[in-house]
């Protein structure tokens, strides 16, 4: 039902039941938010959004209140204005001073909001939050002095993660953000998943930076430098300067790349494809011989270790194999770079993941103390790193990756989204059987949203049922299907909602409509490229065919695959 | 107690009172009920408090000395551990009726004193500075030359209604109380009156919230009742935590029984088959005394599965708080409840209709569900009766700080607070004069002299710029500094806030730093802190109302009222503070100065040696002075000093 409320002297539609903000916004009147998130609850915490509304003694906060016929809402009145501002003024009384040097300089929501509200004057003064900061964790930094207490972090991790690692502490002038017992990050049940940093307005929270490591590498000279990226960072990189991706692009990558130093560039996504062929293989022979099902994807770290901490029941259900950028830092360490001391090679990963800093330090991933990955760069921090080099990526030449990892398929790139990862093994499947790429509409119902989603197909006179897990709540509902979900030949499991595209390494999406937006960008980026399965790939064949048999570590794969154990953390 | 406990008391309480329907019991069931009730003693009765502000006092020594002393010369009477009477400062009290004579009352009978007191009391030569008064209503024969009762302004001006049980039966024995018409009321409720008949009652009788909204309580029910759910739950919240404030402890801990009642009566009446006392943390006491009294009633059939064959299922559970001070807040009270954290949550909803795990839930608190066997009792015409237009009832308040007397009153609605504070609390302690009233807890506000004739009165508060609070009254004189007083209220609410929205946080904090600097020493600070402190006090009122406007709970939103109202009220003392750098009341540590009167002092070094920071020089035998930038104001040497020699500015 519509009705008209009066706001600011004009009249503006509003609809029943929705808030005054979203009213406000809709007709183009912005209030300004702290605490807010779209697509959650509001809590009310930081009372930015305050409102008048005629007849009520006090302010009233938009993003709760529900509009109502009568009202008569005021949004920028002095009063209203007033408050605002000494919101903001009482939280920069005490906050730490020093924006140059912080992480988020120029793209701090309270910074934004100072500027917006005219904090001219430092009217409000106390005596500054005692700086701590936790770097425990190889993925995530919190710097506590920062932090306004919005709770986003908290109902992310809450709410869409289920992780529950971090809440409040403390109250009063003592009240914090923190893990259980006021421990450092790395005793928590944190996952590393990275969206906390996501949503934080301010530098509370960030990634862990490797930048100025990747740099004092590149200055050495006796040090072979090897990175590899991961299908979506060239689309990141492009999304972020307002580019529409191609496929060209990753060319104007390499050649960024090879400008700030890199000596040999390698494709993610060509391990991907690995990956994605492996995984076919497991199902064809799961089914075969009856094994156990169903068989879980591990390429999601925040997932596994999220897995390893909650369901341990769960760990011998998931698949071996080890994560496309360890598969590629894999095949890297052991195959490609080779002339000289291993140790004297140099890997980094671009990945859009905070939780691969994570995965690229787990035992397993190294050999004889060696990590096959040495650093793990974000999106973000590698558009740093480009700034820092003076890159024009709008002057340079199309280059090309490097052998045997320069091509990766459609379905590596399909797979940075929910659902990829399972679409591509159907579709492998049915490439296998000489079958037709079924029609699209097969593939639509995993392409929905939605936490549990699933299919089941006929490829060559067999079912083949996949479900898909979109944001770890989905768990749930396959613990509680008949049997765990045994029905299932694969279960996908992306512990980001919407998939990598919304990784915590990424480029804050602003809404899930954003992410939305994202993926179909893939899926037609996907309908456009040539090379449509890793069967078809170049670098795949190249690598079963030649590099893997020439090769004595490689030969017989055990390279690509990894163990996982049950984690005690405080839960 | 003995006689109490004879043989089949528990079958005839249940069979022949409680089961019975009508009001006209048995003559042989009256005269036994009476000897429950020692209406007639035939032996001696000495009653001793015991609630905790008793306990604190001594009481519970004074009634291990008291019972030697019998058995030591083999007297034949009985002790009973009874429920505060309410008068604070007497404490412990004891009361002594004798067979055929009037209850006599006793104050501060600490352990030293009973021999003294009973040897007085048995030989007919009363120690009159510990006696207080008759009490005339038994009908007994009076004593000569000792005042009765309403001739004590303390009681003389009370209406004690609620408290009408409290100090006159061992709170430990439901027996007492079902002889006294305990629990007739609920088991009458629920056999004769449905749900909404019971809420029609209390909304008729404008019995209000007494927990500071002043919510009418049979409307809040209502809203619970006619909120479609398969269950309902009744909060009694019973966790006061404002400083200064009893009301709630003590009448709990006097007469655990009638608030049980109010809350099986409440609950039946909003169709909760379940209700929680959510008391305070660290009330030991209190707790001890629900529990056995929550015992004894499942032991009498009272609470538990179809209560006496109504069909009615009621369980009482108590809960300890997480001790959080804005746990009293509804939603807060909830979270904490559901075992999250203590946070006030968006309204609405309101509990009323999604509150304790998404069910309708009504909160009250204890002093409101004390008045509900009463008016179930004697009728909303009856409550009506007292009060004034808009309030009805009587209203409980604790009075502390620096009256003559202290302790729970109880007065009725539109008594003015100088009744309270002149008559009742007999004013203010000798050699002080009266400086404000402050009321509501730390949120709360300050009456001043002139203002003190505002009624006992919801309405009439509001339009003061108050409201009622929890009960706490306190009574501050001029030797305390306003900005002292302002300053450690709002440091009670910073700690106390919960972090949730930032004008709280934050606001509170900033405000208190501001207070802070005003009354920091001056001669320590420069020029800049000088100009800093200035520029923070401007912005005091700015912070204040901002924190009033947008603040999420009431805990934030009533934080700068203390502020608010000093400041409106003795506006000057703050200008003194902040321009002048002087505290009228010399509490301010920082602004007070120091000096020594060079023809006084004797040099005899006492000072010196006691002097915290060492800023007192001197030679022996020789005047001594003090280095200002190094006192600390602590007071030390003024009070050490034997020549007076030591002023202070």
């Amino acid at each position: 039902m519509q009705f008209t409320i009066e706001v600011n002297s004009r009249s503006i539609k509003a609809e029943k039941g929705e808030t005054i903000l979203s009213a406000l916004n809709r007709n183009g009147i912005m209030i300004p938010t702290l605490c807010r998130m779209a697509e959650f609850t509001p809590t009310g915490a930081c009372r930015m959004c305050v409102v008048e509304v005629e007849g009520k003694d006090r302010l009233v906060t938009a993003c709760s209140a529900p509009v109502e016929e009568w009202m008569k809402i005021r949004t920028h009145s002095p009063r209203v204005i007033r408050a605002r501002k000494t919101i903001v003024e009482l939280l920069l009384s005490n906050h730490p001073d020093d924006c140059l040097y912080c992480d988020r300089n120029l793209d701090c929501e309270l910074q934004k909001l100072s500027d917006q509200l005219q904090v001219r004057e430092r009217r409000i003064r106390s005596s500054k939050i005692k700086p701590r900061r936790d770097q425990s964790s190889p993925a995530i930094v919190r710097e506590l002095s920062k932090c306004i207490l919005c709770g986003r972090c908290i109902r992310v991790c809450e709410e869409v993660i289920t992780a529950r690692s971090i809440d409040f502490i403390g109250r009063g002038r003592s009240t914090h953000v923190g893990p259980a017992m006021d421990r450092d990050l790395n005793f928590s049940s944190c996952i590393h998943c990275g969206q906390c940093v996501l949503v934080c307005p301010t530098g509370a929270l960030h990634e862990k930076h490797y930048i100025s490591e990747v740099q004092e590498h590149l200055s050495k000279s006796d040090v072979i430098r090897v990175i590899q990226y991961s299908p979506l960072v060239p689309y990141a990189l492009a999304e972020e300067m307002g580019i529409k991706y191609v496929r060209d692009f990753d060319r104007v990558l390499n050649a960024v790349l090879r400008k700030i130093g890199f000596d040999k560039i390698f494709l993610s996504g060509t391990g991907t494809d690995i990956l994605i062929r492996e995984l076919t293989d497991a199902v064809t022979e799961n089914k075969a011989a009856n094994g156990k099902k169903p068989l879980i994807v591990s390429a999601c770290p925040a997932w596994v270790k999220h897995c390893e901490q909650v369901f341990p029941d769960l760990l011998h259900y998931l698949s071996p194999l080890k994560t496309p950028q360890q598969i590629t830092g894999a095949i890297i360490k052991s195959a490609v770079v080779t002339s000289k001391e291993k140790s004297q090679v140099y890997t980094v990963s671009v990945s859009p993941c905070t939780a691969m800093k994570f995965e690229a330090r787990r035992d397993s991933m190294t050999r004889k103390g060696i990590s096959d990955i040495d650093t793990v760069l974000t999106v973000r921090e590698l558009s740093r790193l480009i700034g820092l080099y003076g890159i024009d990526i709008s002057n340079i030449d199309l280059e090309a990756a490097d052998d045997p990892m320069s091509s990766r398929s459609s379905a590596a790139l399909l797979a940075e989204t929910s659902g990829g990862i399972a679409e591509s093994v159907l579709r492998s499947l049915m490439a296998r059987t000489g079958e037709k790429e079924a029609e699209k509409q097969v593939f639509k119902k995993l392409r929905q949203s939605g936490s549990f989603r699933e299919v089941t197909v006929e490829i060559g006179g067999t079912e083949y049922s996949v479900a898909v897990i979109d944001g770890l709540p989905g768990i749930e509902k396959l613990k509680q299907m008949p049997g765990g979900g045994a029905r299932y030949d694969l279960v996908e499991v992306m512990t980001c909602p919407g998939g990598c595209v919304n990784g915590g390494g990424m480029i804050p999406a602003g809404s899930r409509e954003a992410v939305r937006l994202r993926s179909k960008h893939i899926y037609l980026s996907d309908e456009q490229e040539a090379v449509r399965s890793p069967e078809k790939s170049a670098s795949i064949s190249m690598l079963y065919d030649k590099v893997f048999r020439e090769n004595d570590e490689l030969a017989d794969m055990k390279l690509f695959l990894t163990h996982f154990v049950k984690r005690d953390v405080l839960l | 107690m003995k006689a109490n406990t004879g043989s089949g008391l528990k079958e005839f309480l249940i069979e022949e009172v409680l089961r019975h329907h009508s009001d006209n019991l048995k003559p042989e069931t009256k005269k036994r009920l009476s000897e429950i009730r020692r209406e007639k003693p035939s032996k001696p009765v000495i009653y001793i408090n015991t609630g905790t502000a008793a306990i604190i006092s001594g009481a519970l020594k004074s009634a291990v000395v008291i019972e030697e002393y019998l058995t030591d010369l083999d007297i034949n009477a009985e002790v009973v551990r009874v429920g505060c009477h309410g008068p604070a400062s007497f404490e412990p009290i004891v009361c002594i009726h004798l067979p055929g004579k009037n209850k006599l009352i006793f104050r501060n009978i600490t352990e030293d004193k009973v021999e003294s007191l009973l040897n007085g009391v048995f030989h007919n030569d009363m120690p009159e500075e510990d006696l207080v008064a008759q009490d005339g209503n038994t009908g007994f024969e009076a004593w000569q030359g000792i005042p009765f009762i309403n001739e004590i302004p303390w009681f003389r001006l009370q209406k004690r209604v609620i408290l009408s049980n409290c100090g006159c039966y061992d709170p430990g024995s439901i027996e007492e109380y079902i002889a006294r018409g305990g629990y007739l009321q609920f088991l009458k409720t629920v056999r004769n009156y449905t749900y909404e008949e019971v809420c029609d009652i209390i909304e008729k009788s404008g019995l209000r919230g007494r927990s500071g909204g002043g919510f009418k309580t049979g409307l809040k029910w209502k809203y619970a009742l006619n909120a479609s759910s398969d269950n309902r739950y009744l909060i009694c919240n019973a966790k006061e935590s404002d400083p200064g404030a009893y009301t709630d402890r003590t009448v709990l801990e006097g007469d655990p029984h009638r608030l049980i009642e109010g809350i099986c009566i409440a609950s039946y009446a909003v169709g909760a088959s379940t209700a929680i006392i959510f008391l305070k943390t660290g009330a030991v006491h209190s707790l001890e005394k629900l529990e056995r009294a929550l015992e004894a009633v499942r032991d009498y059939g009272l609470t538990g599965h179809n209560i006496f064959s109504s069909g009615f299922n009621l369980e009482i559970l108590i809960r300890n708080e997480a001790g959080a001070f804005v746990c009293g807040e509804e939603t807060a009270l909830i979270g904490s409840l559901e075992g999250k954290r203590g946070m006030p949550e968006l309204k609405p909803p309101y509990p009323t209709t999604s509150g304790l795990y998404g069910k309708p839930t009504v909160i009250n608190n204890v002093e409101t569900l004390m008045n509900v066997p009463l008016i179930m009792e004697h009728g909303p015409e009856w409550f009506r009766s007292m009060g004034t237009e808009g309030s009805k009832g009587t209203k409980l308040f604790s009075i502390a700080g620096r009256g003559r007397l202290l302790g729970l009153v109880e007065v009725e609605m539109g008594t003015t607070f100088r009744t309270i504070v002149e008559g009742i609390a007999d004013g203010i302690k000798e050699g002080r004069s009266f400086k404000t009233l402050q009321i509501g807890g730390p949120s709360g506000t300050f009456i001043t002299e002139e203002n003190l004739d505002i009624p006992v009165d919801y309405e009439a508060l509001r339009q003061a710029g108050t409201a009622m609070g929890s009960g706490g009254l306190v009574i501050v004189d001029d030797s305390t500094c306003m900005v002292d007083l302002v300053r450690y209220y709002m440091g009670f609410i910073h700690n106390e806030s919960c972090g949730k929205c930032i004008p709280c946080r934050e606001g509170t904090g900033r405000m208190l730093e501001i207070l802070e600097n005003v009354i920091r020493k001056p001669h320590s600070e420069d020029a800049n802190a000088t100009l800093e402190r200035f520029k923070g006090v401007m912005q005091l009122e700015t912070i204040a109302s901002v924190m009033k406007d947008t603040s999420l709970c009431g805990l934030g939103q009533t934080a700068p009222n203390p502020f608010i109202s000093a400041l409106n009220n003795y506006r000057e003392e703050f200008e003194e503070h902040i321009f002048d750098r002087r505290c009228r009341a010399n509490v301010c540590r920082g602004l007070r100065t120091f000096s020594i009167d060079v023809d006084k002092c004797t040099g005899c070094t006492a000072c010196a040696s006691k002097c915290p920071p060492n800023a007192i020089y001197g030679t022996r035998l020789q005047p001594f002075f003090i280095v200002d930038e190094k006192c600390i104001g602590c007071g030390i040497c003024f009070d050490i000093c034997k020549f007076s020699a030591i002023s202070v500015k």
